[in-house]
């Protein structure tokens, strides 16, 4: 395989000639996990649209599967800095518990005392910044707790999960709160929180441009400085099958449509009769997602901070040898936690529209369950986000599509729980035959 | 051809005075004085050899320079100056680079992250700029091992030799002015061990001053100017190499006896 890579141009078809599936698929420079994730996903999905007699792969079951997919995956991709650092965060439930109750307050009480009344522009963006300061401010006192005084950090979080959830309590006096700002309501993906047909098609190219680009750009730099580069076919079919994935789901979400209620006022705003069906396209929570994943995925891979999160979590001592400020770094994985766990209330308080006191509950479980799946590894120093990502929508398809043939919610769990557990048997099985990549 | 040239004294020259002094330096754990006093000293160009058994201090002592301990008490000076070396980073900054026993290596990354750690190489905004690291990692690996092709895969999958002449291409690649070698080839194979013999001289002959910590008599009688025993956490003694034999050095090693200090029945049980 190491000859493989080091292949100059002028061997590439003797060697694609002679090589198998495997050795192609290496040349592709896909992480094999990943192929095999999103694979167990296709799976998944069709298996369901099979036994549920080929009506389940729907566009508007699609996009209810993604808007609860979206909240946990948000979650899992800071996970993923945490676990790959040797640590775990088990407060984040109760930590989008009281960010959710916090923006529920803000809008339906405090900031209405506070001079800032139900017509005063951008009240939402008020209250989403201040519920994300409050969150940083949470992560960042649990990571001082465990890298600086030194506690572990599953104590500190077992204890954040309890003590943050009585918070919740008392700041809501034991009742649900309602009253969001209309805007608000959008972070949550229903009623009209999608971005429409045209901005989905627009998301489609642009993302399409964007990955022929990198890859166009990414081969560039390698060939300047004389480095060995994939086979052009390779960079041609990579291209091809991200461009006609991401072209291919846009096209799918547009076929889900608006209620025919929203529709008719967007028909009154562009002329069209009412009546007319108005495509939905891809929902706000989804786009929230994208975007966290984009940009924790390039914290940790084009940021100094993510390299000291891998370099710490493969080797603690070398990295504290190296002069890294190890401790400054683990504090940040927890503000950042604090964030997306901010972001996530906003999902879940924005699709319920009202902060109840348990929103939030269980998350960690799920949480940690998805990094899992996606091939982040307790022993430290090895897991990606895009694997977290599919790994939330692996666990939330495959509880959807249990729940949608009919079976109940203990059965979800048990399915869930062997799942999981499937996983990692796998993953260390494969890890042990050495075919692992780490990122 | 003159005949000055084959007498290969190192450039900057042994007679220069101390780039390195360490003096007084004690570290204990818990009432266990792991280095006692031990004053040492080095000057560029020139390799000292640090032996001694296991437990005698010598790593802890080379922790103290390199950053990674810090002493109870004690004075280095660099060029004569009082430091302040609170850490790997301060150490680093003086020019000092150390080749650990263990390597300290993150396992999961590539060589180019592993030679870059702490020091990443960025773009103008601050990206980090795998490329530039890429091609810097080839060129200095080009020097150390020319066999070397696994720049992108993690070092956990690298051989001994390969893991060895990446962790001292970190070391070297940043121009140290010292270097802290510990047991650099405790872990290889003859081959290698030639290898990186070969590596010290050259670095030897371009000026820079090596500690070279060793459990291998041989390896420290081959490379080193003088040599340093350490015993239960103090300096034996420190003696130029010409004036000592193998055995007095393991009767020093042994029995933490300065050699004129030796009996004929040490010597005699030393060698058994």
């Amino acid at each position: 395989m190491g000859n493989v890579a080091e292949a100059t141009p002028g061997q590439e078809l003797q060697i694609a000639q002679r090589a198998g599936w495997r050795s192609l698929l290496a040349q592709t420079e896909i992480d094999p996990r990943l192929f095999g994730m999103v694979a167990a996903l296709g799976i998944i999905l069709v298996g369901f649209h099979v036994i549920s007699g080929g009506t389940f792969l729907r566009p508007a079951n699609m996009v209810t599967l993604g808007i609860q997919a979206s909240g946990i995956a948000v979650i899992a991709t800071g996970m993923v800095l945490v676990i790959v650092s040797r640590n775990i965060d088990l407060s984040v439930g109760s930590l989008v518990g009281i960010v959710a109750m916090v923006y529920a307050e803000l809008m339906a009480n405090w900031l209405t005392a506070l001079g800032i009344g139900v017509d005063f522009p951008f009240r939402w963006a008020i209250a989403l910044a201040i519920g994300i300061g409050v969150g940083a401010a949470f992560g960042a006192l649990q990571g001082f707790i465990i890298a600086y005084v030194g506690v572990p950090s599953f104590v500190v979080t077992l204890g954040g999960l309890l003590s943050i959830r009585g918070l919740v309590w008392y700041l809501s006096e034991g009742a649900a709160v309602t009253g969001l700002d209309p805007t608000f309501e959008l972070f949550g993906g229903g009623g009209s929180g999608s971005i429409g047909g045209t901005l989905t098609w627009g998301v489609g190219i642009v993302g399409s441009l964007a990955i022929v680009g990198l890859l166009f750009q990414n081969r560039r730099r390698r060939r300047q400085f004389g480095f060995p580069v994939r086979p052009l076919w390779a960079e041609v079919v990579l291209g091809a099958a991200a461009c006609a994935a991401i072209l291919g789901i846009s096209a799918f979400m547009n076929q889900s449509f608006f209620a025919q209620r929203i529709a008719d006022q967007i028909n009154a705003q562009t002329g069209a009769p009412a009546g007319t069906p108005v495509s939905a396209g891809f929902p706000y929570p989804v786009m929230i997602l994208v975007v966290v994943t984009l940009v924790v995925t390039w914290l940790a891979t084009r940021r100094r901070f993510g390299r000291y999160v891998y370099a710490y979590g493969g080797n603690p001592d070398a990295a504290s040898l190296a002069g890294i400020n190890t401790r400054m770094t683990i504090l940040k994985t927890y503000v950042i936690m604090g964030v997306l766990c901010a972001i996530s209330a906003a999902i879940a308080v924005g699709r319920l529209n009202v902060a109840t006191l348990d929103i939030g509950q269980s998350y960690e479980l799920y949480v940690i369950a998805a990094a899992v799946v996606g091939g982040t590894s307790f022993a430290g120093g090895i897991g990606t986000i895009p694997g977290a990502v599919l790994g939330a929508f692996v666990m939330q398809s495959l509880a959807y599509g249990l729940a949608y043939i009919g079976i109940d919610s203990p059965g979800q769990n048990v399915a869930a729980g062997i799942v999981l557990i499937l996983a990692v048997a796998l993953d260390a099985w494969t890890r042990r035959r050495g075919t692992r990549t780490t990122r | 051809m003159t005949t000055t040239a084959e007498t290969g004294s190192p450039t900057g020259g042994v007679s220069s005075g101390p780039i390195v002094e360490m003096r007084n330096i004690r570290v204990s754990f818990g009432g266990v004085h792991a280095v006692d006093d031990v004053s040492i000293d080095l000057r560029p160009g020139e390799v000292v050899g640090l032996v001694g058994g296991n437990g005698a201090g010598k790593s802890t002592l080379m922790k103290v320079l390199s950053g990674a301990q810090r002493p109870d008490s004690g004075e280095i000076r660099i060029n004569g100056e009082p430091v302040a070396i609170m850490n790997p980073r301060d150490a680093k900054k003086y020019g000092i680079e150390t080749i650990y026993q263990t390597l300290a290596l993150a396992d999961n990354l590539d060589a180019p992250g592993n030679l870059f750690l702490g020091r990443e190489m960025t773009t103008a905004v601050g990206q980090i700029n795998d490329s530039a690291m890429e091609d810097q990692t080839r060129k200095v690996m080009g020097r150390l091992n020319p066999n070397f092709k696994a720049f992108k895969k993690p070092v956990v999958s690298l051989s001994g030799g390969q893991r060895q002449a990446v962790a001292i291409a970190r070391a070297i690649y940043f121009n140290a002015r010292i270097l802290i070698m510990d047991e650099p080839t405790a872990a290889l194979g003859p081959g290698e061990t030639a290898q990186v013999r070969n590596l010290i001289k050259q670095l030897k002959n371009e000026g820079i001053a090596i500690f070279l910590v060793s459990h291998d008599i041989h390896d420290v009688f081959d490379l080193s100017e003088r040599i340093s025993v350490m015993y239960h956490g103090r300096i034996v003694d420190t003696v130029n190499k010409n004036d000592v034999t193998t055995d007095e050095i393991l009767g020093m090693i042994i029995l933490g006896k300065a050699p004129g200090k030796l009996t004929e029945k040490d010597i005699a049980d030393i060698k058994g």
